[in-house]
């Protein structure tokens, strides 16, 4: 049961890495952008619980920043991506306009909030 | 209780302060030593010439041998004015005042060329300060070297052309274009004219003297009166800068209708009252504490004392309390005003009557008997009716030679209050505890309240205290003293006052505790009981601690009144307050250094990851424009990108929002335009591609 479990699992990562190879390179730098993003995230929040949550406002800056980055991401791969037929007559540099604007304000907020 | 008792003593007050007649002291010893202290020489000079004048004039009035000795420096001082050509005649005027006391060696040619000078001032003048001066100083030099060439030959005109100055109510004007006329002028004036008429080469017409007296009498028709029989004259004008007040005023109008009276044959009716007034002015200041104001008091009495008018005598009351106790006699001085002998006289009360009522006399017509050695009038026996009390004693000085009544003036009648005192009698004095509703006597205890008490008594809220004591003067009769309290102090140093009331003699006091127990504050314990009898006129005034009474008072209900904080000493609200400290926040705890560099590194490994993942995907540059104007708008977008970037570490470091946004507008107009620019050319390109 607990082998075929494992590979029932190896054969799901196998489907999936398969299938993710198939992507777009330019949907995989954002994937990337978005891990990266999380990861800064975590980092600040494990700092946090270490430490405390002294300047508070400093913390959520910091945390809703990358957080804030990585949602806007994600927004731009849906819009970006060619499979959701939703979006099909958005031009994709019109969707990185709309990321960087919205990465602008986001930071003005997040510049003025930290403090 | 306490209040209506103040308002009491206040109406006392008030009523004995409007009975009391003022008594104007001669110049004595005080004034002597005041002189002394106010006329003080720094390192043997005085500050000014004037100062010096005014110092020595003092002293000479005063009789004071010990005075200071300035005459080196002064005399110095003053030859250097003398002999200088630029002094003004005021300057001149000052120096030979101080000489005419001084009598400095001053050469005979140079007392010439100031004649000359001063005669030429004199004819040149046109107001009335450059006449006083330059003709004052004539005078002066007059008096001083008797030289028979010092003399004007146009007197009756300069006499005429300060005459011309006079105005019609007897004030004069400084100059001929100054409108405002001065009382101070005035006696400046008569000065002046007094010494025209000393240094005239020949007789100034009577008619012109006559009509200057006419102009005196009616500038003491302008004189004002003070309630006490004080008169002064004040400037009118209010503009006049460098004499002003009263007594300066006074002073100017006296020294000049002394010096006219003496230079001007004939007599002057002016009213005796009111030179008695002026004189009664001056003594009124007292001793002034200003040296200018010291001098014009003295110098002005001095002027009263020798006018040819009339010389003021003043009735004085060395003490106003006399004690019966011990058989005093009422003493009376007659003096002048610098405190000097009054010709012989006899002093007559004309009665006596106390402030209480003022129709019944005590005393009427006796005459005052007079001691040589101590030259003074007294009351020799004093009738039996008059008891403790404060009395209004009416004088009357009438002169013995009939000559002296033209050259001295007594004034009518002085009014003068005295003070009978006595040791007033207190007897059966007691202090018992009575029950409530019987009023039965508990305790009783006789009091002694000139001597010593400690009179110990224990009640209880259903009791009574009573004190009783009577008061009789001297002569018998009922006494009603200024104060009669009854104090009770307990120990936590709460007080109580109570006013001792009274019926014909006997003074009585009952305290019902059972109607007490709210003001007392329901306190039970030991009170002490003090015993106040105080009065003006009684010698034998008391503040006596009587004892205590041990009080056993019902315990307090929930919402009885709390005893009033006592007060604080009130020393203490004059000292230093406790020093404030300041708490602040305590830092919040911040983690080590090294951690959060640690953790600082540790952000940098996602970068580190996300650009190894870019390597790893095989990520290129391929795309960017290659044409060089898209790829200018593409750097200068990223450029843009940059900028802004920039902007916000900016503004987190130092820049404050509304710089931000101002710059903020400008960057973002720019990166759209950029922006649109690449973008549309990215898509363009891409769309071109798509369909080839």
């Amino acid at each position: 049961m607990a082998r075929s479990t494992s590979r029932d699992a190896e054969a799901l990562f196998h489907s999936l890495r398969s299938a993710y190879v198939a992507t777009p390179s330019s949907l995989k730098i954002i994937d990337l952008y978005v891990g990266f993003a999380v990861f800064t995230a975590v980092i600040q929040v494990v700092y946090m619980a270490v430490v405390g949550s002294f300047p508070f406002n400093s913390f959520l800056s910091g945390v809703l920043s990358c957080v804030g980055t990585a949602v806007l991401a994600v927004c731009l791969r849906i819009q970006v991506n060619k499979e959701n037929k939703e979006f099909k007559d958005l031009p994709p540099e019109r969707a990185f306009a709309d990321f960087v604007l919205c990465n602008l304000v986001l930071h003005l907020v997040i510049m003025n909030f930290l403090g | 209780m306490a209040r209506s008792l103040a308002g009491f003593l206040v109406l006392v007050l008030a009523i004995s302060i409007c009975e009391a007649a003022s008594i104007f002291q001669p110049i004595s010893d005080s004034h002597r030593s005041a002189a002394l202290v106010l006329f003080k020489p720094v390192d043997g000079s005085f500050a000014s010439l004037e100062e010096t004048y005014e110092a020595l004039r003092t002293f000479e009035i005063l009789g004071i041998i010990k005075k200071p000795d300035v005459s080196t420096a002064a005399c110095g001082t003053m030859s250097k004015v003398l002999s200088s050509s630029s002094s003004t005649p005021k300057d001149l005027f000052v120096a030979l005042r101080v000489n005419s006391i001084l009598k400095c060696k001053i050469n005979a040619e140079v007392f010439e060329g100031i004649i000359s000078r001063l005669q030429a001032a004199v004819s040149g003048a046109s107001s009335l300060l450059d006449f006083y001066y330059s003709i004052g100083s004539l005078g002066l030099i007059k008096d001083r070297t008797s030289n028979t060439d010092v003399h004007l030959s146009d007197a009756e005109g300069i006499f005429r052309s300060i005459k011309a100055l006079s105005q019609s109510d007897g004030r004069w004007r400084y100059s001929s274009n100054n409108p405002e006329s001065s009382t101070f002028a005035a006696g400046i004036a008569l000065e002046a004219l007094a010494r025209i008429v000393s240094l005239a080469s020949s007789e100034v017409d009577q008619s012109m003297i006559g009509t200057v007296k006419n102009d005196i009498l009616k500038l003491f028709d302008s004189i004002e009166k003070y309630d006490d029989g004080a008169f002064y004259f004040d400037e009118k004008v209010v503009n006049v800068p460098e004499h002003s007040g009263p007594l300066s005023t006074s002073s100017s109008v006296v020294r000049g209708l002394t010096a006219f009276t003496t230079v001007a044959s004939g007599s002057l009716n002016l009213p005796g009252d009111k030179i008695l007034g002026l004189a009664k002015f001056f003594l009124g200041i007292g001793i002034p504490g200003d040296a200018k104001d010291f001098f014009n008091q003295i110098d002005s009495l001095a002027c009263l004392e020798s006018n040819r008018v009339s010389i003021p005598l003043i009735l004085s009351v060395p003490s106003t309390v006399v004690s019966l106790a011990k058989k005093e006699n009422l003493m009376v001085k007659v003096n002048t005003v610098l405190g000097s002998k009054a010709p012989p006289l006899t002093v007559k009360l004309v009665r006596a009557y106390s402030t209480s009522s003022k129709d019944t006399s005590i005393i009427e017509n006796k005459e005052l008997s007079f001691d040589t050695e101590r030259v003074v009038y007294f009351l020799d026996a004093l009738p039996d009716s008059v008891d403790v009390g404060s009395y209004i004693f009416v004088f009357k000085v009438v002169l013995h030679d009939f000559e002296h009544k033209d050259v001295y003036i007594t004034g009518t009648l002085t009014h003068v209050q005295i003070f009978m005192t006595g040791l007033i009698k207190i007897g059966n004095a007691e202090i018992a505890v009575l029950d409530n509703d019987l009023g039965s006597i508990e305790t009783q205890r006789k009091l002694d309240l000139a001597g010593e008490n400690a009179v110990s008594l224990p009640a209880n809220h259903l009791q009574k205290l009573r004190l009783s004591f009577q008061l009789t003067t001297p002569r018998g009769s009922a006494f009603k003293p200024h104060q009669a309290f009854l104090k009770l102090r307990h120990e936590t140093k709460v007080e109580h006052i109570f006013l001792v009331g009274n019926s014909g003699k006997k003074f009585e006091i009952t305290l019902d505790f059972l109607g007490l127990v709210e003001k007392l504050f329901y306190l039970s314990g030991k009170y002490d009981i003090q015993l106040t009898v105080g009065d003006v006129v009684m010698e034998n005034s008391l503040l006596s601690d009587i004892g205590y009474v041990e009080l056993d008072l019902p315990e307090a209900p929930e919402k009885a009144p709390r005893p009033p904080p006592q007060a604080v000493d009130p020393y203490s609200r004059y000292g230093p307050k406790a020093e404030i400290s300041h708490i602040f926040r305590a830092p919040e705890k911040r983690p080590p250094k090294e951690l959060s560099l640690t953790f600082l590194g540790l952000i940098l490994f996602p970068f580190i990851g996300f650009l190894i993942g870019l390597l790893r995907l095989g990520v290129n540059l391929k795309n960017f424009p290659t044409s060089s104007v898209p790829a200018t708008f593409a750097i200068l977008f990223h450029v843009g990108i940059a900028a802004v970037l920039l902007l916000y570490v900016l503004f987190w470091l130092k820049l404050d929002l509304f710089t931000t946004l101002k710059t903020l507008s400008f960057l973002g107009v720019f990166l759209m335009f950029v922006g649109h620019r690449i973008l549309s050319h990215l898509a363009s390109a891409s769309s071109k591609l798509k369909s080839a």
